[in-house]
């Protein structure tokens, strides 16, 4: 027998798919909550892949470019998301990573997906009680009649809590406190 | 005139900037845990949104420079924030009132700018009213707590409503660049956003059994034609010291 072709032994790696990359990036998680990924939060808009060569295949001849949006626009995560996108591409491969920023349509927490919902009340987060925050009307007496959104305790499931601080540990959450077992927790504001 | 939208947008991006750096100047100071935290959260919420102004300013402008550099690299002559956000911080009725009076006006102009015909200021517009409108509301809340509050409390808020009223004129004062932008559809006319503006602060103070200063009073002026008062030097020494001593220094 000759000696066997080196690529013999090689089982060629496929070339990625969109749905690949969004597996992957499936595992990446928030840094200031990391309990929920970055999918499953909403950040990420849109993924695409170019070929670098058209006769080549395999993910070194892939150019990916995700499309993230911040949640708050002073996040400070966004720059280490950022990187944890381009890690994790270039772990699988992936030759060219290029990370792009959209602000429109802006994120609200209706973007945040429900197993992230179910995630972050596990993790201790109360989730968005409301959909998009209503600011049509902003003197305090149509604050006053506005019913308040019950937020439930993640930690007891009561509804008997009171808000602290509309701000709270991080840009994108407010503090509570349940009445109940009189354990204080974050709210992830609905925006 | 060409570099009139990269004015427009300094103008935005430095009333941002230079507030979110004195509300910075709270951080570890604040009166109690969760006032701490709301102002540092207003201030990094500013920041974002003058990050994202000011880059776009610096790609308007397309003379190679970014928004650190526009940040950190300019002089007090060279900022076009209005003169209230540079006042000083005082005792914490002066920030709250200061702060209170300009969330109002950034809201309104914000709902004004999402409307823009240039779809990344209605884009940049629309993501900062959402954060702006819990400054708003946590502001005007104040407001009425403090104002309707103690003798005391009562007191300080109406002292800290006289001693800055001066300064909330020029917000609403149309020049030159704001007509430009206004017949461009770029900006909301400041005549419009004057009303909004008004008809907030007048049923908060009212609430907040605060007495609203006469609305035709004389009113200091200059900060958007880069002319300051004393204060910004002060701030700008602080905030740019690490790139003046070490040019470039990367974070």
């Amino acid at each position: 027998m000759s000696a066997p072709d080196a690529l013999e032994y090689t089982s060629p790696v496929p070339t990625p798919t969109v749905v690949d990359v969004w597996h992957w990036l499936a595992e990446v998680p928030d840094p200031e909550i990391p309990a929920i990924s970055i999918v499953d939060l909403g950040i990420v808009r849109a993924v695409a892949l170019h070929r670098m060569a058209l006769e080549a295949d395999g993910p070194a001849n892939i150019a990916c470019v995700v499309t993230i949006t911040p949640t708050y626009s002073g996040c400070p995560a966004m720059a280490a998301i950022a990187q944890s996108i381009e890690k994790i591409l270039q772990l699988h491969g992936i030759a060219q990573v290029r990370i792009a920023m959209q602000l429109s349509p802006a994120w609200t927490t209706d973007w945040i997906s429900d197993t992230g919902k179910i995630r972050l009340r596990e993790y201790g987060i109360a989730p968005p009680a409301q959909q998009v925050i209503d600011i049509s009307g902003i003197s305090r007496a149509s604050f006053k009649s506005r019913p308040a959104p019950v937020v439930a305790c993640p930690l007891c499931g009561a509804v008997n809590t009171s808000c602290v601080s509309q701000f709270g540990s991080t840009s994108c959450k407010a503090q509570y406190r349940c009445l109940e077992c009189m354990e204080p927790f974050d709210y992830f504001k609905p925006h | 005139m060409p570099n009139d939208k990269f004015n427009y947008l300094l103008r935005l991006g430095d009333n941002a900037l230079i507030l979110s750096q004195r509300l910075s100047q709270w951080c570890g100071k604040g009166p109690a845990l969760e006032e701490d935290m709301a102002l540092s959260n207003v201030a990094l919420d500013l920041l974002g949104q003058a990050r994202l102004w000011l880059a776009y300013a610096a790609e308007e402008e397309g003379r190679g420079r970014d928004e650190d550099q526009l940040a950190f690299l300019r002089d007090a002559h060279q900022f076009s924030n209005v003169l209230l956000v540079e006042q000083a911080n005082g005792s914490y009725a002066d920030t709250l009132v200061r702060q209170f009076l300009f969330d109002t006006w950034h809201y309104f102009l914000l709902q004004g700018l999402t409307a823009s015909s240039d779809a990344r200021i209605a884009g940049i517009a629309e993501k900062s009213l959402k954060e702006v409108s819990y400054h708003l509301r946590r502001s005007s809340d104040l407001m009425v707590r403090l104002g309707d509050g103690t003798r005391e409390s009562q007191r300080k808020m109406q002292r800290a409503v006289d001693d800055i009223w001066m300064f909330t004129g020029e917000m609403m004062q149309s020049d030159a660049l704001d007509a430009a932008m206004s017949a461009a559809g770029i900006a909301p006319d400041p005549a419009g956003v004057r009303a909004s503006w008004l008809a907030h602060v007048s049923v908060i103070f009212d609430e907040a059994t605060l007495n609203l200063p006469p609305t035709d009073a004389w009113m200091q002026k200059g900060g958007k034609q880069g002319v300051h008062t004393e204060h910004m030097g002060y701030l700008l020494a602080e905030m740019q010291f690490m790139q003046r001593a070490y040019p470039g220094a990367q974070w």
